[in-house]
């Protein structure tokens, strides 16, 4: 089981995968909007997405979870 | 016995290490005996080998655990000392440290680059009288490579522990390549902080070679085995000079490496999407000529040794894929040792700027971003070898400055068509000025105004009118780039300027 966490602080701008969906290693999970830039946050392993642990609009903190792969 | 079959089988003896029972333990987790660690390293074997006979009434400690001499590495000399980990687990004595300190005065007198193989439990606490608090003791290592440093190359390459007081070695190389899974840095074990301040943690937590090279920094290459360590160093070694009067050996130049997108078509109009700046690099160098120097560390920053037309060039880019390019703590870090690095050894820079600027928030003004980027800012402005800015895309606030802006003496500031150069971008900057405008304006009229605003500040910061007050030097078409590079450090490379008179500064660190 791997947790997919937020590069740096800023807010869920897109989720791009589903709960459920078949990813490849960095294929891209979410991508957050901080510092008026897109942030993607790639997975960092292959696998299945067993939890997304974010909505769009949620503000996160650099090392929160977005996503628990497995 | 013949006087020289005495000495023969003196010298096999000594020539095989430790006992046999530590050769299997070391193979058996992938390392290598020391002397076939060295024979990899140097085009043939160990030319100069001096105390090879250390400690040589005591059967135990062949070498007294450490070998130490000159070999040749793409055909110039370097001095190295490497431990013997099948003599007392590569611990120092006082013969070990004596031998240490006097290659490391060889290297200072040759001005040769001197490279550490570091496999040792650390001090030989049997020995500590002679070899740690004296004159000649284990500190005098340190002392000499802080004396050797930016003089000549100094290389670290980590095959096992390196404990306590021996973790410093690394710390004061110019780089550090470590092996997964075998190398290790820490000043005190997983057993003694356990016992100390009560913390549980493994030893690959704590001090691994994957730790340091990703979260630490302490670490800068992390190899999969010995035998990459090995091959790192020798490529590695390729774009340096012998020592800091030297210049680095030109090499034949290579075309850059096929690929079906053109520069232009590889960086996207909306400044705010990311894009993969080492497709950007891979455009402009020779072909396979990047060495990435702290790949897993602070990627949002990327730092890499190059060749373009077959001159060595030290690469510092923002990286739009990670963290959005913005600079933080760890990478204004990275920067800073990596442009001292180069500038020590006569390696000219490019930056390659698409920078939103340092990051803001709580947690990185705790962290003192303001004095790493200080850090940073310092190295570059201080660094007088050929500097070439490259403006790719937007370059807002104190990034333009950290990446080599027009202020800070670059031999050149480029821009790309794409290029913006402003204090920050417009959404920020629209923001910032009409703030209190666009809360009085009813909900509907709203959107209106902030386009119309927009479009007048990126008018005010267009490139063509920085170019106008030759805020800029050159605009250049993204596909030109590499040619225009070329010529450039061609014709700077005689550049020879000294930064200011003084003893030394009082850097921000």
């Amino acid at each position: 089981m791997n947790e997919v966490k937020a590069s740096m602080a800023g807010s869920v701008w897109k989720i791009v995968a589903q709960q459920g969906e078949e990813i490849s290693e960095g294929q891209d999970i979410a991508i957050l909007e901080s510092m008026k830039m897109e942030i993607p946050i790639p997975a960092e392993s292959g696998g299945t997405i067993k939890e997304l642990k974010v909505s769009e609009g949620d503000f996160v903190n650099e090392g929160d979870v977005i996503a628990i792969i497995e | 016995m013949t006087i020289n079959q005495t000495l023969e089988e003196k010298a096999k003896k000594i020539a095989s290490g430790g006992a046999e029972k530590y050769h299997q333990k070391n193979a058996e987790k992938g390392k290598m005996f020391v002397r076939k660690r060295l024979e990899l390293l140097f085009d043939d074997d160990i030319d100069i080998e001096d105390a090879f006979f250390a400690n040589c009434q005591d059967e135990k400690l062949p070498a007294d655990g450490v070998v130490t001499g000159i070999g040749k590495i793409n055909g110039e000399k370097v001095c190295v000392m490497a431990n013997d980990s099948t003599v007392k687990a590569g611990s120092w004595g006082a013969r070990t440290v004596e031998k240490i300190i006097r290659i490391q005065e060889t290297a200072l007198k040759l001005n040769l680059p001197m490279l550490y193989l570091v496999d040792s439990a650390g001090a030989r606490i049997t020995d500590q009288v002679e070899m740690f608090p004296n004159r000649r003791g284990a500190g005098r290592i340190f002392h000499n490579q802080i004396k050797l440093s930016g003089r000549v190359p100094q290389v670290c390459l980590l095959f096992g522990p390196s404990a306590a007081g021996g973790a410093y070695i690394p710390a004061f190389c110019d780089i550090v390549v470590m092996v997964d899974g075998n190398a290790s840095m820490y000043l005190g074990s997983p057993r003694m902080a356990e016992k100390v301040i009560g913390e549980k943690v493994t030893l690959e937590e704590m001090g691994g070679a994957n730790m340091h090279c990703s979260v630490s920094g302490c670490g800068d290459v992390l190899a999969k085995d010995e035998q990459e360590a090995i091959s790192f160093a020798r490529k590695y070694l390729s774009y340096f000079p012998s020592n800091y009067r030297n210049l680095p050996k030109r090499h034949d130049s290579l075309e850059p490496a096929d690929f079906d997108k053109t520069v232009e078509e590889l960086i996207p109009k909306n400044q705010n999407a990311p894009f993969d700046m080492y497709q950007l690099i891979d455009r402009l160098i020779d072909e396979d000529s990047f060495c990435e120097i702290k790949k897993k560390f602070a990627p949002e920053l990327i730092t890499g040794l190059s060749r373009i037309d077959g001159r060595s060039v030290g690469i510092i880019a923002n990286q739009p894929r990670a963290k959005g390019g913005v600079l933080f703590p760890d990478s204004a870090d990275k920067a800073a040792k990596f442009i001292q690095l180069c500038d020590a050894f006569n390696i000219p820079l490019l930056f390659l700027a698409d920078i939103p600027g340092f990051m803001i928030g709580t947690r990185v003004e705790r962290a003192g971003i303001i004095r790493h980027g200080a850090k940073m800012l310092s190295a570059m402005s201080e660094a007088t070898v050929p500097k070439i800015s490259v403006v790719v895309r937007k370059a807002y606030g104190a990034g333009l400055y950290a990446m080599a802006g027009p202020a800070f003496e670059p031999d050149a500031c480029l821009a790309l068509p794409t290029a913006q150069i402003a204090v920050m971008g417009p959404e920020a900057a629209v923001n910032a000025v009409y703030a209190n405008k666009i809360a009085e304006l009813p909900e509907e009229e709203r959107p209106a105004f902030i386009k119309e605003k927009h479009e007048e500040y990126k008018e005010n910061i267009d490139i063509y009118r920085l170019a106008s007050e030759m805020v800029v030097d050159d605009i250049v078409q993204p596909d030109r780039l590499r040619d225009e590079l070329s010529t450039r450090f061609e014709a700077y490379s005689h550049k020879d300027v000294t930064f200011t008179e003084r003893k030394h500064g009082v850097y921000p660190v």
